[in-house]
């Protein structure tokens, strides 16, 4: 018990974005409402950035700007550790993740105002009766 | 024996599907058309009659279009049994094409113009398949014939046609793809090849139950060639113009259908294989059942056509029957009624369609005292009777003959029994319908009342004339297609 | 040095913007640059493609930067194939479906053009693409756009079916870049070339295998292999003409694509297979997903749903080939996305010729269509006769592959699955072939009264009579396709 405690505990950041997914996912799919599916939608992504984001994260580790003089002497007089700097990539990889999903929730929402001013609502068990009076 | 790469018959398939676009843009001017068709028919036949001497001299005519994958290749092997049946289809082809103008004119009936495109392919496939050097050669061109024929069934468009031409597909298109396409794939499968070759392609890779399987799978695969029980889209599609019935439902299609079996039979398994498994015997069970049945059942069908079919069902298997024999005579006399049987059931077809153009009646019952009125159409009816029984002075006798000797040469004296009990059976469905039409009591007259005589028009009379008299020559020289089967199978 | 990767994916990305800018001056402005366009990136992925087949793999360096840093495109014989595939049914579809275009949604043709460039840019970047990041952000950029334009469709139902789809893509997108986090955790690069290389010292570990799975399950969900179809049937048939088109025969092929490139590429086939035990489970789903939706297709009344779950049935065609495990079921796979391509775009191009005489395509709508569209007609009568599996068109050759691997690797549950699924396709075919012929029904059959031919514009005809030479083209050079782009690539 103690050591699937301990495993928790050493990945927490895997355990909180698994939490975070399932939420969304949950709200996806149990929701009634379209909005809060929408909502359940960009949790679920956002869970997904914050899993790339704490990969890159390290014990100690200082943002990947090498120290060092203005001139540039300095940073190479001295010995560069990559366990000193956080990695970036995945950092820069989710800048897109998050233009995507901003691009996405945007042209959901806007097919959301559709839906809308059509048939007056955004539940789904009255969108699905009004299509099947149609 | 040597190989001689030649297009010709690459030139004998395509004259009849180049000149489908011919046909299609004339179909205002049926003058034209006709004429086209003509030429193609002529031009089609002059290749394949232009082949036989080398196949007579023992040679091969090959040609390899596209190469697919190793060993199933698009191709053309013209060899003695593709030549005979070539033959049989391209030069019927001709008295057909004549025979349909009298007839789809004397009806008027509709879409000629996709009528005859349709017959263009139709045939086109079926010297395709003749010529074909494997089995996916085959097997496409197979398939070509299968939907050629369907706007053919479903020409009149209306509620029968179109349940006849579901049941037709269902049998044909159901069956080539459930049944022989599998086994097709699983032949490429252990062997690599699907090239005919008299030996067989599985050298000894063929397990006894396996074998057994891929047997039954091709046989009743062949659906065109009406094993019981996939035989009812054969008296379904005789909804059809009399054209296609006489071409496609008694020459063409079924045969096409009966070729393949026997090109399996003797190409892909090999006689020895099938003699060393007992496969013979199993197969001409199946025939013989589907003779029996078949001719019994033609005995109750009173509408002609009909009645024709079941008979048709019941010489098919023939055919295989003798083809199953595995003996020499017996491969000869089955392979033989191809031809034959060609001549015999197109002539009775060709007096179906006169009689019906002429006088409009479809049932036996209907024709008693017919034969005063239509005296040519009725000696060619008996002479077509005569040579679907199997008895002299028509190329019949010839093959039956040949296959009451198969019998005893392989020592099968309990199938013979079925070959001569059968012949009764055809002589009583046929004869009394000659007999009733010369000198029986007409419904609506005495018997002895003058009738002016009414033939059908000349373009259906004189066919008919030609495919009897025909089948009477068969009988004085059967020559030169014996030489063929000899050379094709190798006896 | 030469830019043609980069400019096969430049061209419709310059002419979106372009697009965009020129509808202010003209509106149909938009229309030509994105024609001109993707006739660009057409020409360039021809270019492309001879090289590749005469001097190998081409490793594109975006701006220079050397991978696994910077981004390559990665060009093989595979993604080649693929290149030119999507490139010339997107300048197709834009010449057929114009009219379409200007008929559904004419005050929005600009913004549809713009869109549609954009997603042609995400299909040809996903395929040429050598970095798995980017293949997420093409893979985003191909779903959002194709969000857009499937809005645009069916003015009720269409947001509604946008939407879920959506929920569903946004699922299957984030499961892989999922897959992808656990890689780059697990390897440190996104390349990859680099990935395979290292991933092949680790095949053990739980992480890799983790990757593998997300990766796989989010490009199922993508290309809607069964159970995760459901939002495709309504996405594609809501969706406008115009874009149903290019969707269809592309979308959930690029997936496929994907999918083999990372099994192939990335994961290797010896870590998939060897390493791994889901190959029987994942033929198994094949198999349900074939059958599932060949019967669901079974069941629809509108020629348009009919067609979204035949796409759905073949897609288990290409996942259960795929997972054979051997080269022939891989090389049916592969041989597949080329001929499903063609055989849906062709089904697409005729259906949406009908939607824009007819307006519908349920099947009452469908009455008399033979006689009234004859052009078009013939094309879906080919289409479907390849999507039956008739020779010698391309559906029967990827179909033969499949099952020749389905028997070497002794899933005969798979080779039956794909029998059954042709056999089904056989009746949905000829069913709506039997509407478009026999009805509106008459009693008698002859009726002479000629149906005027209302054809589709030409516009619309050309590119449906080039696919159908492309469909039997690519049926009988099936043998040099396999043996000159696929068996190198495998090997």
């Amino acid at each position: 018990m103690s050591e699937l405690l301990a495993l928790i505990v050493a990945k927490y950041n895997f355990w909180l974005y698994i939490i975070l997914m399932m939420i969304g996912l949950y709200a996806m799919i149990a929701k009634n409402n379209l909005m809060k599916k929408l909502v359940g939608m960009n949790i679920f992504q956002t869970a997904i950035i914050l899993f790339y984001v704490s990969i890159g994260y390290k014990h100690g580790a200082t943002l990947p700007i090498i120290q060092g003089d203005p001139g540039g002497h300095g940073a190479h007089d001295a010995v560069i550790h990559a366990a000193d700097y956080i990695n970036p990539v995945p950092h820069v990889l989710m800048l897109t993740a998050i233009v995507v999903s901003v691009a996405t929730f945007g042209v959901a929402m806007a097919l959301c105002v559709r839906v809308y001013r059509r048939y007056q609502t955004l539940e789904e068990d009255e969108l699905r009766i009004r299509l099947s009076e149609k | 024996m040597e190989s001689i790469i030649s297009y010709r018959p690459l030139l004998a398939v395509l004259v009849p599907l180049l000149v489908i676009p011919v046909l299609m843009s004339s179909s205002r001017r049926p003058n034209v058309r006709e004429a086209w068709v003509f030429a193609s028919g002529v031009i089609m036949f002059g290749l394949v009659v232009s082949m036989t001497p080398v196949i007579l001299a023992g040679n091969h005519i090959e040609l390899t279009l596209f190469r697919l994958m190793p060993g199933a290749d698009i191709a053309f092997r013209v060899d003695g049994l593709g030549m005979l049946f070539a033959l049989v289809a391209s030069s019927l082809y001709i008295v057909t094409s004549l025979y349909s103008i009298g007839y789809m004119r004397g009806l008027k009936e509709h879409a000629q113009t996709r009528f005859v495109s349709f017959f263009a392919l139709a045939i086109a496939s079926t010297i395709g398949a003749a010529f074909s050097a494997n089995l996916v050669t085959l097997y496409l061109f197979y398939e070509m014939l299968s939907l050629a024929t369907y706007p053919l069934v479903a020409h009149h468009e209306d509620a029968l046609s179109r349940v006849s031409a579901r049941r037709y597909l269902t049998f044909i298109l159901g069956t080539s793809i459930g049944l022989v396409l599998p086994a097709m794939i699983y032949c490429y499968h252990i062997t690599g090849t699907l090239e005919f070759t008299t030996a067989g392609i599985f050298a000894g890779q063929l397990s006894k139950p396996a074998a057994v399987v891929l047997v039954l799978l091709f046989v009743f695969g062949f659906a065109k060639a009406g094993i019981m029980p996939f035989h009812s889209w054969l008296p379904a599609a005789m909804v059809a113009p009399t054209p296609v019935s006489a071409l496609l439902h008694a020459v063409a299609v079924v045969k096409v259908g009966v070729f393949s079996i026997v090109r399996v039979m003797t190409g892909i398994f090999g006689v020895d294989l099938l003699g060393s498994y007992n496969l013979g015997t199993l197969v001409m069970v199946i025939a013989s059942i589907t003779i029996l049945v078949s001719s019994c059942i033609a005995l109750s069908q009173d509408e002609l056509k009909r009645r024709l079919a079941f008979s048709t069902i019941s010489q098919l298997s023939y055919i295989i029957f003798g083809v199953a024999l595995l003996s020499p005579m017996g491969q000869l006399g089955g392979v033989i009624h191809i031809l034959m049987h060609a001549f015999g059931k197109i002539t009775l077809f060709f007096c179906a369609g006169a009689i019906f153009v002429a006088t409009g009646k479809k049932y036996i019952s209907q024709m008693k005292g017919l034969g005063r009125q239509m005296p040519v159409t009725f000696a060619a009816f008996f002479i077509g009777s005569l040579g679907v029984i199997g008895l002299p002075p028509t190329g019949g006798f010839y093959s039956k003959w040949n296959l009451i000797l198969g019998t005893l040469e392989a020592g099968q004296t309990v199938f013979m029994a079925v070959l001569l009990i059968s012949s009764f059976l055809n002589a009583f469905y046929f004869l009394p319908i000659v007999f009733q039409g010369f000198f029986g009591k007409p419904d609506d007259g005495p018997l002895d009342a003058p009738v002016a005589m009414q033939e059908a028009n000349l373009c259906l009379v004189v066919p008919l004339a030609i495919t009897a008299l025909a089948s009477i020559a068969l009988f004085f020289f059967p020559q030169m297609f014996v030489d063929l089967i000899v050379l094709g199978l190798n006896l | 040095m030469n830019h043609m990767p980069a400019i096969i994916v430049l061209a419709p990305l310059l002419g979106a913007f372009f697009s965009g800018l020129a509808a202010w001056i003209q509106k149909p402005l938009s229309y030509y640059i994105a024609l001109v366009s993707t006739a660009v990136s057409s020409v360039a992925a021809v270019g492309v493609l001879k090289q590749v087949l005469t001097a190998g793999t081409w490793q594109y360096r975006m701006a220079g930067w050397a991978p696994p840093i910077g981004i390559e495109l990665r060009v093989d014989l595979l993604n080649a194939m693929v290149l030119v595939l999507i490139s010339a049914i997107a300048f197709m579809n834009l010449v057929a479906s114009v009219r379409s275009v200007d008929q559904e949604i004419p005050d929005r043709s600009p913004s549809f053009y713009v869109m549609y460039q954009l997603f042609v840019v995400g299909l040809l970047g996903v395929t040429a693409t050598g970095d798995l990041f980017n293949l997420y952000v093409l893979i985003e950029i191909t779903s959002l756009t194709s969000y857009t334009m499937i809005a645009l469709g069916d003015i009720d139902r269409a947001h509604l079916a946008a939407l879920n789809y959506i929920f569903i893509g946004v699922i299957g997108a984030s499961f892989y870049l999922l897959g992808v986090g656990y890689l780059y955790i697990t390897t440190g690069s996104l390349n990859m070339a680099d990935v395979a290389v290292i991933l092949k010292g680790i095949h053990g570990s739980t992480a890799v295998l983790t990757a593998f799975v997300l990766c796989i399950l989010g490009v199922w969900i993508k290309m809607a292999l069964f159970p995760l179809h459901v939002w495709l049937p309504n996405a594609y048939s809501f969706a406008p003409v115009g874009f149903a088109r290019v969707v269809a025969p592309l979308m959930t092929k690029v997936m496929v694509y994907v999918m083999i490139r990372l099994m192939v590429t990335v994961f290797g086939l010896d870590y998939v297979f060897n390493t791994l035990h889901l190959a029987e489970i994942v033929v198994w789903m094949g198999v349900i997903a074939i059958l599932a939706g060949a019967f669901m297709a079974l069941f629809q009344t509108d020629l348009k749903k009919m067609l979204a779950y035949i796409i759905v049935c073949e897609i288990g065609y290409m996942v259960g080939g795929a997972w054979l495990g051997n080269t022939l079921g891989m090389t049916g796979a592969i041989l597949h996305i080329l001929n499903d391509a063609l055989m849906t775009f062709a089904l697409f191009l005729a259906l949406g010729n009908i939607i824009y005489l007819r307006k519908q395509a349920a099947f009452p709508n469908l009455q008399g269509l033979f006689a009234a569209m004859p052009w078009t007609m013939a094309g879906l009568v080919l289409a479907g006769l390849s999507i039956i599996g008739v020779p010698p068109t391309c559906g029967f050759f990827s179909k033969w592959y499949l099952v020749l691997g389905a028997f070497e690797a002794g899933a005969y549950h798979f080779a039956a699955a794909l029998i059954i699924s042709s056999l089904v396709c056989a009746v949905l075919f000829f069913k709506v072939f039997e509407i478009c012929f026999f009805e509106p029904v008459t009693d008698t059959h002859d009726h002479h009264g000629t149906v005027p031919i209302t054809e589709a514009p030409v516009s619309m005809l050309v590119p449906l009579g080039l696919v159908s030479v492309a469909i039997v083209g690519a049926g009988v050079y099936a043998g040099t396709i396999v043996n000159t782009l696929i068996l190198p690539f495998l090997h």
